[in-house]
């Protein structure tokens, strides 16, 4: 398993995202600085972490989505290879066209820090394996701009190619206004790239990797990038 | 001097807060007239707020020392070791006069502020706390001061990365026009890479780091250390902005730095900006400090020399480097993007010289400046001794169900979910214990160890019975790290008052010091940092005494720790700790019988110690994993927080017959925890409690959905839950005016 961090001036979550991703694998990833070129030879999986890049000045990810490494992250991406982006890491790829839509702030115009449910809507790719299909996970939201959304005909081939990661949903899986923690369209809580080998999410999977902080939950994301590395 | 410069007149002196004495004093030093930049200095340097001058003759008594402490207070942060090379530093500090013109900046840069005083000691921060008061909720200015204080901190600390992991908010009139917020942080170093502010050697470069300086904040110290006037909203262009990118890339940068053997000292730049950081770093080291303006970054043109030594611009540091290590230095600096320049250099002369346009605009007594500082034995009066009240002779206006649902919706006593969860609480991912609990528990990286961490003050018992009040405040905070199984270590006092020049308000401090003093010696919990905020005052009107605490524990086993939920039905519960039936000062004389006033519970300190002691041996032990101490509203509320987080009733024996009911359900007697297990342990527990002299009272056995208390009709724990989760939103949406 060959994984890469990106840190980006303001990052704050790639600790996070690193210990998970070691605790999955066994194997510390690479930490890659954003002005850097290149992205290490070999690299499987690409994670843009958590944080408030530049400062969200400007525009959630707007500046990151412009620095040297992306170039790199661009090239990845259209060969293949895997990108994760987790909250700021979604962000950026929007601002970056890997992904579609924009995140919008929260309607309830706060930053929000809570446990939240997510139904995991496909459990046939690199990311989700390890879940079931339909399967409801206990992880975490904080974030500010998490409300996404995109037009309509973004949204309607979204959901018509089943692009749709997870929804933010109740402890039974259930969709519905009230489970919705920050107005996205169609509770969509994250979404794949067309050939699904990338993945924007906002909750916090790499939150909820260990039961005495919360729960295990989030681990298989990571134990799916894992294993299907390591084949 | 430059022809523009004004003149140096008595209104000047005046307006710079200096009194006539200080001022003479000041001239009999210098043996001349100062400059307009001098004069600036020495406002900045003299003030309450920088010199401690009415506060310092009375912390001297403070107990400082343990084997644990590394460092006491005097640094930008004190430091505990807290075992196998693992050091924490930790600091409480005050925005409360910024907080209030300007709610949102006020806050950001009371965090941005002490988040720095942590990672200036070499500690990369892991938790971040605060303690904030508001007044009455029905007051106009109440719901856009908690909105916008609420929203700095988050903003802040979100950005930042630091989870904000717990802290306090209650509502009182008294603080109507002057809010509190204090703001702790928390940060972990190793024991052998901790960083002072003690400059050292004479000709090393002073570099200047992190933000460009602007107009920002000139006076903010000025500010804090003067009451407030209805005109005080014209103080806003003294409020700076904080910019948590910044300070995220000048820590990372600083503890970069320190990787490599650079640093000699390193000193944040806070109140009065880079006058106070200068004068610091060279009178504690003993040395002189020479500064040149023109190679200071400025953000604006045309600063000029008065303005750039007091302009509080955040995000900024001052150090002192091995001249050999500069370039490696300012390449770490220019890879995250800082500004690094050297500003000045460190000099044998004991003189603090600033010099700008090739003007010697400044050449002052280092010394003198800083911890020469005027010092006042200001006259002090004890407080008005507060009647005992017998709980018999207080009716009770409601049956106890009822209050027990009214005071869980009251504005102090209600759910502060609202608050904390738009805080970042989980970043880092060692939150063991989030907001909600006794004390919040952050494991120290892959664990075992974890920190107990929590802020306390009841500033009704303050007032009633400052001596008392002081001893509670710490007592308080020890109990909560005790409840989820820490060992209490060390505190950091955030001492917030009124006009210290009034002797009732001075008689406060005093008397609370005390208490404190009392507290932290029979604890072994003594102070290591803090931070005195005074002349808390609106229009002659002074705020509660509050003598804000911040405790940090140790868990040497994180995973064996309590907390406040019930965890099955059938499980018994119990109360540790004598239960007489306090009601002097209690939430439920004060909410329910409209009555604020009375004795507030005498602490016992070697009984708080004895039965705290015995709590955590059950938690260590890991017999008993459901603790929750018992404060504010009394037993009664106490076990109701525990039912609605366990989502499990509570059905109460038959109450004492010798103690007024309301007064047993919700007096508030010192040195308490309920507990809760299986029948089994809990009859061990109560022969081990006997044999040892510790009072134990069996309280009754969850299970159902309902609080039963004899007698009386069920309340239901979703509808409690309802009331007490709900005051706060609804309050906030705007649909409650008048609680």
């Amino acid at each position: 398993m060959k994984a890469a961090v990106v840190t980006f001036p303001g990052s704050n979550r790639e600790r996070d995202i690193a210990r998970a991703l070691k605790h999955a694998s066994g194997v510390a990833p690479a930490m890659v600085w954003h002005a850097d070129a290149d992205l290490p030879a070999g690299t499987d999986l690409v994670v843009l972490p958590g944080g408030f890049s530049y400062g969200d000045y400007l525009r959630c990810g707007a500046i990151a989505a412009r620095s040297n490494i992306m170039a790199a992250v661009q090239a990845h991406a259209a060969r293949g290879g895997l990108v994760l982006g987790v909250c700021n890491g979604f962000q950026i790829l929007c601002e970056a066209q890997l992904l579609p839509g924009v995140l919008m702030r929260n309607d309830r115009l706060r930053f929000m820090c809570k446990r939240q449910h997510l139904r995991v809507e496909r459990a046939d790719t690199a990311f989700t394996h390890r879940y079931a299909q339909g399967q409801v996970i206990d992880v975490c939201i904080a974030h500010g701009e998490g409300n996404w959304t995109a037009d309509a005909d973004a949204v309607a081939r979204i959901e018509g190619e089943g692009l749709v990661a997870f929804r933010y949903c109740d402890a039974n899986g259930v969709v519905s206004p009230e489970t919705n923690c920050n107005g996205s369209v169609n509770s969509i809580a994250g979404i794949y790239s067309e050939k699904r080998n990338v993945l924007g999410m906002m909750p916090h999977p790499e939150n909820l990797i260990d039961a005495l902080v919360g729960g295990t939950d989030g681990r298989g994301l990571f134990e799916s990038l894992a294993t299907r590395m390591a084949a | 001097m430059t022809a523009t410069a004004p003149k140096i007149t008595l209104e000047l002196v005046a307006e710079h807060g200096l009194k006539p004495d200080e001022y003479a004093r000041f001239l009999e030093l210098i043996g001349r007239e100062p400059t307009i930049t001098e004069l600036g200095i020495v406002s900045a340097m003299w003030n309450e707020h920088c010199s401690y001058k009415s506060s310092r003759l009375h912390l001297k008594g403070l107990p400082t020392s343990a084997p644990w402490v590394i460092q006491g207070p005097g640094e930008n942060a004190g430091v505990i070791d807290i075992g196998d090379g693992d050091a924490i530093a930790f600091k409480m500090e005050s925005h409360n006069h910024p907080s209030y013109i300007e709610p949102y900046q006020g806050a950001t840069t009371g965090v941005g502020g002490i988040l720095r005083d942590v990672f200036t000691m070499g500690a990369r921060p892991i938790a971040a706390l605060n303690a904030l008061r508001f007044g009455s909720p029905d007051h106009p200015k109440t719901r856009h001061l908690v909105s916008g204080v609420v929203a700095g901190i988050g903003g802040y600390g979100n950005s930042f990365g630091v989870p904000t992991v717990g802290g306090s908010v209650g509502f009182h009139t008294r603080y109507d026009g002057n809010i509190l917020v204090n703001a702790m942080a928390v940060g972990l170093a190793k024991t052998d890479g901790i960083f002072y502010a003690a400059a050292a050697g004479v000709g090393n470069p002073i570099v200047y780091l992190g933000s460009k300086t602007g107009r920002d904040g000139i006076h903010g110290a000025t500010m804090a250390s003067a009451e407030f006037d209805a005109n005080s909203d014209e103080k806003r262009p003294t409020v700076q902005v904080g910019d948590p990118f910044a300070e995220k890339l000048l820590l990372e940068a600083c503890l970069e730095l320190m990787q490599t053997d650079s640093v000699i000292a390193i000193q944040d730049m806070g109140a009065a900006g880079l006058t106070c950081s200068a004068v610091e770093m060279g009178a504690k080291g003993n040395l002189g400090v020479e500064l040149i303006l023109d190679n200071v970054p400025c953000r604006e043109e045309g600063m000029s020399a008065y303005e750039m030594m007091l302009s509080e611009s955040q995000e900024r540091m001052l150090m002192v480097l091995k001249p050999e290590k500069r370039e490696e230095a300012e390449a770490i600096f220019r890879k995250w993007g800082l500004d690094f320049a050297v500003v000045g250099y460190t000099t044998d002369t004991l003189r603090f010289v600033v010099k700008h346009h090739g003007e010697t605009v400044a050449d002052l007594p280092i010394k003198e400046l800083g911890d020469e500082a005027p010092l006042y034995d200001r006259p002090h009066i004890a407080n008005t001794f507060q009647p005992t009240i017998d709980p018999a002779s207080v009716a009770a206006p409601v049956d106890n169900a009822t209050a027990l649902a009214r005071l869980l919706a009251t504005p102090d006593l209600c759910s502060k979910r609202w608050v904390w969860e738009q805080y970042d609480h989980l970043i880092l991912g060692n939150t063991v214990q989030k907001p909600g609990g006794d004390a919040a528990i952050v494991r120290i990286e892959d664990g075992p160890k974890g920190v107990a961490l929590t802020t306390d003050v009841t500033p009704r018992y303050c007032e009633a019975d400052p001596v008392q009040g002081g001893r509670q405040a710490v007592a308080e905070a020890w109990r909560n790290i005790t409840a989820v199984g820490g060992l209490p270590l060390a505190i950091t006092d955030n001492l917030n008052f009124g006009n210290p020049e009034k002797p009732d308000v001075m008689g406060q401090f005093v008397g609370c010091l005390k208490g404190i003093g009392e507290a932290c010696v029979a604890l072994d919990f003594p102070v290591v940092s803090g931070n005195v905020s005074l002349y808390n005052e609106t229009q002659g009107r002074s705020i509660l005494p509050t003598p804000t605490i911040g405790g940090v524990g140790l868990l040497d086993d994180v995973t064996l720790h309590a907390t406040v939920a019930l965890r099955q039905a059938g499980d018994v519960l119990a109360v540790i700790g004598d239960t007489t039936g306090w009601i002097g000062q209690s939430v439920y004389l004060r909410d329910i019988c409209g009555r604020e006033e009375g004795a507030p519970p005498p602490v016992d300190l070697a009984v708080e110690r004895r039965n705290g002691d015995f709590v955590r041996g059950l938690i260590r032990s890991g017999r008993v994993t459901t603790v929750h101490d018992c404060s504010d509203g009394g037993l009664a509320v106490a076990v109701a927080e525990m039912a609605m987080a366990g989502d499990i009733g509570v059905s109460f024996d038959t109450l004492p017959a010798d103690i007024p009911a309301h007064a047993f359900l919700f007096g508030e007697d010192q040195a308490r925890y309920v507990i809760a297990a299986d029948a089994a342990t809990i009859e061990a527990v109560a022969a081990e409690a006997r044999a040892a002299g510790i009072p134990f009272r069996k309280l009754g056995v969850a299970g159902g959905d309902a609080i039963n208390i004899p007698g009386e009709t069920p309340a239901r724990v979703a509808d409690l839950r309802d009331g007490h989760d709900n005051w706060l939103p609804n309050y906030m949406a705007g649909e409650i005016d008048h609680p």
